[in-house]
């Protein structure tokens, strides 16, 4: 439909899929250890050194959405599109004051996933579901999204072989993809991703290389690519009167994605499998190289602006099939010889299934630990916990193939927008409880309560189109990320309650944990 | 409360609020001066990365230097 079908791009594709594939079969044995305990499977035995983590983090948090979506966004909005720069900047240096906290309580007391800390810091398990629901449900559709990344290129290389199931259209080559991503996810747990990310960055930055290096030569340098951008676009605009305007609006959204991101299960994950407290510090040192990759591929919406995709007959279909999301597949397809595009697809649909399968891990840990262990199965030995974390494993990517299929991905693109919004509310409980147990558990969920709801009311006045909503401060309009604005409601409820239910209930609470795990 | 931990928060790790400066919009929404024809706006957010690489690699290197048992 997008496009006739290229052999060679298509050979190029599905030989790197096939040496991934065995890649992440042969991970199961790779550093081998028991995969009949959890946090062998689900956290690669915690063994991970700078090197991998390295690569297993950047496969993690720069995912197949991100390389599609942000240049999208520059393509269409310009450049409110580039806060993924400035919040990429602010992740780092939390990352590396706050995070080794967590590797260090959870490293000393086997903890897998972050309910478990919560669990334990603050003596109460309706506190730590809450945490491990927000995670799950959160999870979700960014697993969904990583499924667009894989559709798009499938399409863009020409790729039509759909079967219809029970009504439901599906693309064969989508379903085959997910069926190996569950197989050696189920087999390898986090050692698959953790060997795959290391192929897909070679991938990635070769790719990358060759888009900032080719494509502005054939597009006569950056002056032309960014003479091409709607000059009204092109910066935010200026601070209209009486209010903060997009200005606002572009900095929350930065600040409170890099507040949120820490907090995702396949962050914490990530975070976890790491070898020692000070990996995650090099790792917050050398990460922002992909940072920098990062800017020059929101760059290529610009480039894909310039070169005129959008008004090719060639790709006309494509953009009608996906919109905004066609313009780096379209770009590449232009500009490059088949044999490079072969390459470059296969970097971003290997780089869907990295974070794919660190995603089903994380969910698939939260619920056998803080659901299934914790309320359903309280004696059940380290295999069958171990079992059950498989199995979720592969429900959670079930759950994710049949939401991309079954409903509009518009759905999908909502959910993912709450799922920041309502993951950012377990912030008081992880991060807060990292530094210190003065919150009171009954306060945190009431806390936690306040600020979901709250931040679900602002999205649904934005008839969840958008996720900044407008505050009122002084007299003065200011356009604020709701997640941002929900978490502070919620951390007003939690310390004024914690304050008032720290009076009435006195004596001890129980904390399992000592000052000294942190450090 | 057994003993003391062992790592405390020094002076240097004010210099982690540094990167923040990233969130300032109202200083770096301009289009020049323009870098190789990259409007200010991009380069300056892009260069601003390496500024976070240097400041946690020196808070780094102070934290090993001062002699904490890591």
């Amino acid at each position: 439909m997008s496009g006739p079908l290229d052999p060679v791009a298509l050979t190029v594709f599905v030989v790197l899929f096939g040496l991934v594939t065995v890649l992440g079969f042969v991970a199961a044995r790779w550093r081998q250890g028991d995969l009949d305990q959890l946090h062998e499977w689900g956290l690669g035995g915690r063994r991970f050194g700078t090197l991998i983590s390295w690569f297993l983090l950047g496969g993690d948090l720069y995912t197949a959405y991100t390389f599609v979506a942000l240049p999208a966004l520059l393509f269409g909005a310009g450049a409110m599109g580039f806060f993924a720069v400035p919040y990429s900047v602010a992740i780092w240096p939390l990352l590396f004051v706050v995070f080794p906290r967590l590797w260090s309580v959870s490293h000393r007391h086997g903890y897998v996933t972050a309910a478990d800390f919560v669990r334990r810091r603050f003596g109460s398990r309706t506190l730590a579901l809450t945490v491990a629901v927000t995670g799950i449900v959160a999870t979700m559709p960014y697993i969904a999204l990583q499924l667009v990344g894989i559709e798009v290129v499938i399409a863009a290389l020409g790729l039509h072989l759909a079967v219809t199931v029970a009504g439901f259209t599906i693309q064969l080559p989508l379903l085959i993809a997910f069926v190996i991503l569950a197989a050696y996810t189920y087999t390898s747990g986090l050692r698959a991703p953790a060997m795959i990310a290391v192929v897909k960055d070679v991938l990635i930055y070769g790719t990358v290389l060759a888009v900032i290096i080719f494509i502005p030569v054939k597009l006569g340098g950056y002056g032309h690519i960014f003479a091409g951008v709607d000059p009204t676009k092109l910066i935010l605009p200026p601070l209209p009167k009486g209010g903060l305007g997009a200005q606002s609006a572009y900095a929350t959204l930065a600040l409170g994605s890099a507040l949120a991101l820490f907090l995702y299960p396949h962050s914490v994950t990530g975070i976890l499998s790491s070898s020692g407290r000070e990996v995650i510090k090099r790792n917050a040192i050398a990460m922002p190289i992909y940072a920098v990759a990062l800017g020059f591929i929101s760059l290529m919406g610009y480039m894909a602006l310039a070169a005129g995709v959008k008004s090719m007959p060639a790709y006309a279909a494509g953009f009608k099939a996906f919109g905004p999301n066609f313009a780096v597949p379209a770009l590449l397809l232009h500009a490059f010889p088949s044999w490079m595009v072969g390459i470059a697809f296969a970097a971003i649909a290997i780089g869907a299934l990295v974070p794919a399968a660190i995603m089903s891990i994380a969910s698939a840990n939260l619920f056998t630990r803080n659901v299934y262990k914790e309320y359903i199965n309280p004696g059940c030995s380290d295999a069958q916990e171990s079992q059950m974390a498989k199995v979720v494993s592969l429900i959670v990517k079930a759950g994710g193939l049949v939401f991309i299929i079954g409903f509009p991905q518009t759905y999908a693109i909502v959910l993912q927008l709450l799922g920041g919004i309502w993951i950012i509310q377990t912030l008081p409980a992880v991060m807060l409880g990292l530094y210190t147990r003065w919150l009171h558990p009954a306060a945190l969920i009431l806390g936690w309560l306040t600020g979901t709801a709250a931040g679900t009311w602002m999205a649904a006045t934005l008839s969840f189109k958008s996720a900044t909503y407008v505050l009122r401060i002084a007299g003065l309009a200011v356009p604020c990320y709701a997640a941002i604005s929900a978490l502070a409601l919620n951390l007003l409820v939690s310390v004024a309650l914690s304050a008032l239910f720290n009076l009435v209930s006195r004596g001890p609470r129980a904390d399992a944990t000592v000052a000294e795990d942190y450090v | 409360m057994a003993g003391q931990p062992r790592r405390r928060a020094r002076l240097y790790h004010l210099l982690l609020l540094l990167p923040l400066f990233a969130l300032w919009v109202p200083f770096y929404n301009r289009v020049d001066p323009a870098l190789a024809g990259i409007p200010f706006f991009y380069w300056f957010q892009m260069a601003w990365i390496g500024v976070t690489v240097l400041v946690l690699l020196i808070v780094y290197l102070l934290e090993h230097r001062s002699g904490d048992k890591l």
